[in-house]
């Protein structure tokens, strides 16, 4: 195997998804031929005007939707549907289970990818004190506040110990403030951890403060227009977020997504219901 | 606002709607007393509360009741345990599928607004005057809500969490088991509750219209032979029963539904 693809944590291909039949009203074309490596270790920001197909590279690439069309590999493993071993999901909110506590919540999950029964309760403590949330592991979800939900779905995910963290507008619930400092907390995190991680976030600040990459997307059928560097080492100080480099790289992203947004909200006026009405109820467990 | 007061306010908070409650039962009691007392109320029609009472005392004492109570209940947990299980396996396997919620979600709640009890008739034809009538009445009648609230919570889990489940690698039996039954638990449960008040109220109710035995049957025969305290005295004892069960319904449904 050659250098560059052992360094590849995922490998998107040529993906393009559409929803809904091609003869049907719903009929949404969501990713248009996509192609993207993500970089073992490196936290990759995905950008773009919303509704243009974020999450749905995200679940694709997680195994949670499969693609019409192209592939995905994690590794040299080829994704054919959820991978609990090598990848861990956070999404923007409420993906705790309200009637289970944080620890509970944690027990399952790992009862979930399958950790013997003797490890869970160590690795919980673990994972709930590298968040900062080892004296709530007995509060119930309802019982906390939307940033500490959300420190409380990042250690459910990094109690399952995988390589790979896709996170859906994780913080995108949360007030600015409450933002910053877990921006913050990520990424000393993750100069820790050496895990690789894909972001999907709509403020540009964001963006710019965490990722090593960020990739912009085109309106819907969104597919990758560009992506950028951010050269600044992990963990990043709130220093370098008053620093001239971070104005200019978020001035840069602006001017990139400012056509798309117009783009974008130029669709919108299309009427969206028939998929709201289904996104609200679970399906057949497929 | 002083600490006596505040102390004062808790009090009332957790007590004045208690009292509020046990001042209406006693003032309907001195309003029954004084009709058949004051107001010259025919006793042939409304006997006095004393009288209704020592009629109780010796329903209780002879323990004349329990044949009748022990047929209307049994009648009831059948009915119930009958609508409990079909409802809930009918409802589980329509939410699987956004099409058959599409069919028959529309026609079991118009199904539920008709009042099945007019059939009673046809169901006596077919199954007699005895319990099979009552029971097969009573499962109709509590299959609707047990069904329909099923469908309601199966159907409507909030689906990042069936997401967040698959991809942690659940299982479809951890993903029922841990994800859809606790969140699904307390809309089936409240469906539960109204199917067993509605299965007690059919069952006692088609008891007095066509049957042989029950507590429904007694309170009919007791007025047909014109012994009206000793009926009201039997109507005090099927609110009992019926306020303990309904309580203990209660009970469990809101255990079921703690902490969320
Ligand atoms: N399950 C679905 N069924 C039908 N259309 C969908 C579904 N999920 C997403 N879409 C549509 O696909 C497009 C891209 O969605 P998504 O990937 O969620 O966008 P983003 O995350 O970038 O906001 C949107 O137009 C959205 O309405
Ligand atoms: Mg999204």
């Amino acid at each position: 195997m050659t250098q560059a693809a052992t360094n590849t944590a995922i490998s998107v291909r040529n993906v393009s998804h559409s929803f809904g039949e091609a003869d049907e009203a719903r009929h949404v074309k969501a990713l248009l031929d996509t192609s993207l490596d993500v970089t073992r270790g490196e936290l990759l920001c995905l950008i773009g005007p919303s509704g243009c197909g974020k999450s749905t590279l995200l679940n694709v690439m997680g195994g949670l939707i499969a693609p019409t069309t192209g592939t995905v590999m994690v590794g040299d493993k080829p994704v054919h549907g959820p991978m609990p071993n090598d990848i861990a999901f956070i999404f923007q909110e409420n993906a705790l289970f309200p009637w289970s506590t944080i620890h509970e919540n944690m027990i399952l999950g790992m009862s979930f990818q399958g950790v013997p029964k003797a490890e869970r309760a160590d690795r919980a403590q673990r994972a709930l004190e590298a968040v900062g949330l080892d004296e709530f592991a007995g509060h119930y979800p309802s019982q906390l506040s939307g940033g500490m939900r959300q420190r409380a779905a990042l250690a459910r995910a990094l109690s399952l110990e995988t390589n790979i963290l896709l996170m859906d507008e994780p913080f995108g619930a949360l007030d600015e403030q409450t933002r910053m400092v877990l921006g913050e907390d990520l990424s000393v995190l993750l100069s820790r951890s050496k895990k690789t991680i894909v972001f999907v976030t709509h403020s540009l600040g964001e963006a710019v403060f965490l990722a090593d990459r960020v990739a912009v997307f085109s309106a819907r059928p969104g597919t990758i227009k560009e992506i950028i560097t951010v050269d600044e080492p992990h963990p990043r100080k709130s220093a370098f977020m008053t620093s001239a480099r971070f104005h200019q790289q978020r001035d840069q992203l602006y001017d990139l997504l400012h056509d798309e947004i117009r783009k974008s909200m130029a669709q919108s006026g299309k009427p969206k219901r028939a998929y709201e009405d289904q996104s609200s109820r679970a399906g057949p467990a497929a | 606002m002083t600490a006596q007061s505040g102390a004062r306010r808790k009090w009332l908070d957790r007590y004045g709607s208690r009292l509020v409650q046990v001042a209406f039962v006693a003032a309907i009691l001195l309003l029954w007393h004084l009709a058949t007392t004051r107001w010259g109320v025919n006793k042939i029609l409304l006997p006095s509360p004393l009288s209704v009472w020592q009629q109780f005392v010796d329903v209780i004492r002879k323990g004349e009741f329990l044949a009748d109570l022990q047929i209307t209940l049994m009648e009831l947990a059948v009915a119930f345990v009958v609508a409990t299980v079909s409802g809930t396996v009918v409802g589980y396997v329509i939410s699987r599928s956004p099409y058959l919620i599409k069919v028959f979600e529309p026609l079991f709640a118009g199904i539920y607004s008709i009042p099945i009890i007019l059939f009673l008739p046809l169901y006596v034809l077919f199954f007699g005057l005895g319990p099979a009538s009552k029971i097969a009445l009573g499962i109709t009648i509590s299959f609707f809500p047990v069904v329909l609230s099923t469908i309601a919570g199966f159907g409507n889990v909030d689906r990042v969490l069936v997401t967040a489940a698959k991809s942690m690698g659940a299982s479809d039996w951890q993903l029922f088991r841990h994800v859809l039954v606790p969140a699904a638990l307390p809309v089936v449960l409240s469906g539960l509750r109204m199917g067993f008040t509605i299965a007690l109220l059919s069952i006692i109710g088609s008891e007095t219209i066509a049957s042989l035995a029950g507590l429904g049957h007694r309170i009919v025969n007791l007025a047909e032979n014109m012994d009206m305290a000793r009926m009201f005295a039997y109507i005090v004892f099927v609110i009992i029963i019926a306020v303990f069960l309904n309580t203990a319904v209660s009970a469990l449904d809101a255990r079921g539904k703690r902490q969320r």
